[in-house]
């Protein structure tokens, strides 16, 4: 398995290490329901290392890129960060990312780290013009701090004005606790939070710096398993169970993320086509109504027995504390109010499709 | 881990609690433990006949879930029904906290269980 370069400070902390993926991660240190606790009323440190970071710079870098991804990038600014989904020409997706406008010719992508090697070939075999693309993945570390405190937590070992920081903007050199940090206002939570991008040599470093300032607070190492409930409850979704190549981002209620109005992309037709006719699935929360915890692949059907869809992720929510899905239904059943069975261990148990996010923070920033 | 003396376990890390023809059974501490934060209990029927092997039931953590599979056949006579409201209480007390009680069909199958001694040393191996 590979290992990032805080696997000794986890292992340190009291981390559970499972195989994610091919990587050695803590899946909790203390618990997954009081590490999600944590984040929610306090704040919670992941190493998020094994994402994958490419750097694509050159003078046709926006327009190789507008060609790759479904959102438009012509409006973004300096300093901001844009999600959008990677499409075939299908409409199935390659990867869901971050891009970080660096200069107009020069963006950092943060890819899921299960994709990064797939994603490198996939936009290096696409690029046109000038445009160099690298992969610095293994060089770079990657922390989220994450909760309320979070900025509090962060000020501390930082001059930079972070409240200037808005939602889904950065800053490109920041020192941190002596170390140059690329600061980001993003994360995977549902929380206010900073996702911190360095060099891989100072990983040990900023943990421990980072834990140290946020005792106080009630900071805490988190793991692989809060950081799942924590973005399962805020409806992010997660390539591999709500995203992939089967899936179309118009499936997946990603539509605020697909410009079908700009210049032609990869997948366009087909999802213009799909927007056109109506898209046969629809992604939906599901509240249970009988007793059962709906887990990923579990079948949902209808109230006659009838396939109405399939659960892409499920658990007991910790905020919330209820039994909830998402769930990719077909059409016709993916109306909030509707009532379906998920079926668990052969059983139907009854379910109620209501609306997403399950969870929203009072937004501050 | 915990383990109590006066029962047999198994290598899915269930335990067997003997009073005459009737046998509890439950998760031991290395299950509960393994598992993280209990969520979700699902419960046979009683009344259910069940042969070695069958799914007695299913434990729930926040992650995953783990069906329990009864290690000895019989006819389920009771069920822990507080672990429905309470299942945090398989975490807190996994040897106080049955899923169900069984009135035996086979008792040449209790041989296949583990004492406590074997069972120990089971899970000894387990951590390597």
């Amino acid at each position: 398995m590979k290992q990032t370069p805080l696997y000794d400070k986890h292992l340190e902390s009291g981390g559970k290490i499972i195989d994610f993926g091919g990587w050695a991660l803590p899946v909790q240190y203390q618990g997954i329901l009081e590490e999600h606790e944590a984040v929610r009323t306090r704040a919670g440190l992941f190493d998020v290392s094994h994402m994958g970071e490419l750097w694509l710079g050159g003078p046709d870098t926006l327009a190789n890129l507008q060609r790759l991804v479904t959102n438009d990038l012509s409006k973004a600014r300096d300093g901001q960060a844009v999600y959008s989904p990677m499409c075939m020409e299908t409409g199935g997706i390659v990867d869901d990312l971050l891009l970080y406008r660096l200069a107009e010719q020069h963006w950092l992508l943060v890819v899921n780290a299960a994709n990064t090697d797939k994603d490198e070939a996939w936009i290096r075999e696409r690029l046109t013009g000038q445009a160099v693309l690298e992969n610095r993945s293994a060089q770079t570390a990657q922390l989220a701090l994450q909760g309320p405190a979070a900025e509090r937590i962060l000020q501390r070992l930082t001059p930079a004005a972070l409240h200037e920081i808005r939602f889904y903007r950065f800053l490109p050199d920041v020192t941190v606790a002596d170390i140059p940090v690329l600061v980001s206002r993003t994360g995977y939570t549902g929380e206010d939070g900073f996702e911190l991008y360095f060099p891989a040599d100072r990983a040990t470093e900023l943990w421990d710096r980072l834990l140290e300032a946020g005792r106080s607070d009630g900071l805490v190492p988190a793991g692989l398993g809060a950081r799942d409930t924590l973005r399962f409850e805020a409806a992010l979704p997660l390539y591999g169970q709500e995203l992939g190549p089967d899936i179309s981002p118009l499936e997946a209620g990603l539509d605020r993320f697909v410009k079908l109005e700009k210049d032609d992309f990869i997948g366009r037709a087909a999802l213009r086509e799909q927007q056109e006719r109506g898209v046969p699935r629809r992604r939906v929360g599901l509240a249970m109504v009988g007793r059962g915890v709906p887990r990923s692949h579990y079948p949902v059907q209808c109230c006659d027995g009838q396939a109405a869809g399939i659960v892409t992720s499920g658990t007991f929510a910790p905020t919330v504390k209820q039994n909830l899905a998402m769930a990719l239904l077909e059409r016709p059943f993916a109306e909030p109010g509707r009532l379906v069975d998920v079926i668990i261990r052969g059983k139907p148990v009854p379910a109620r499709v209501i609306d997403l996010p399950f969870y929203s923070r009072r937004k501050t920033t | 881990m915990e383990t109590r003396h006066d029962r047999l376990y198994t290598k899915d890390h269930e335990w067997v609690l003997l009073e005459g023809s009737r046998a509890k059974i439950g998760i031991t501490d290395y299950a509960q433990d393994s598992l993280g934060a209990v969520v979700f209990v699902e419960l046979p029927a009683v009344g259910d006949s069940l042969a070695a092997g069958d799914v007695l039931g299913a434990v729930e953590s926040v992650k995953a879930a783990s069906e329990v599979y009864t290690p000895l056949s019989g006819t389920v006579i009771a069920v822990n029904e507080a672990l429905e409201d309470a299942p945090e209480s398989l975490n807190e007390q996994p040897y106080e906290q049955w899923l169900a009680e069984l009135e035996l069909s086979d008792q040449a199958e209790l041989g296949q269980l583990l004492d406590e001694a074997a069972y120990q040393e089971f899970c000894a191996g387990e951590e390597h």
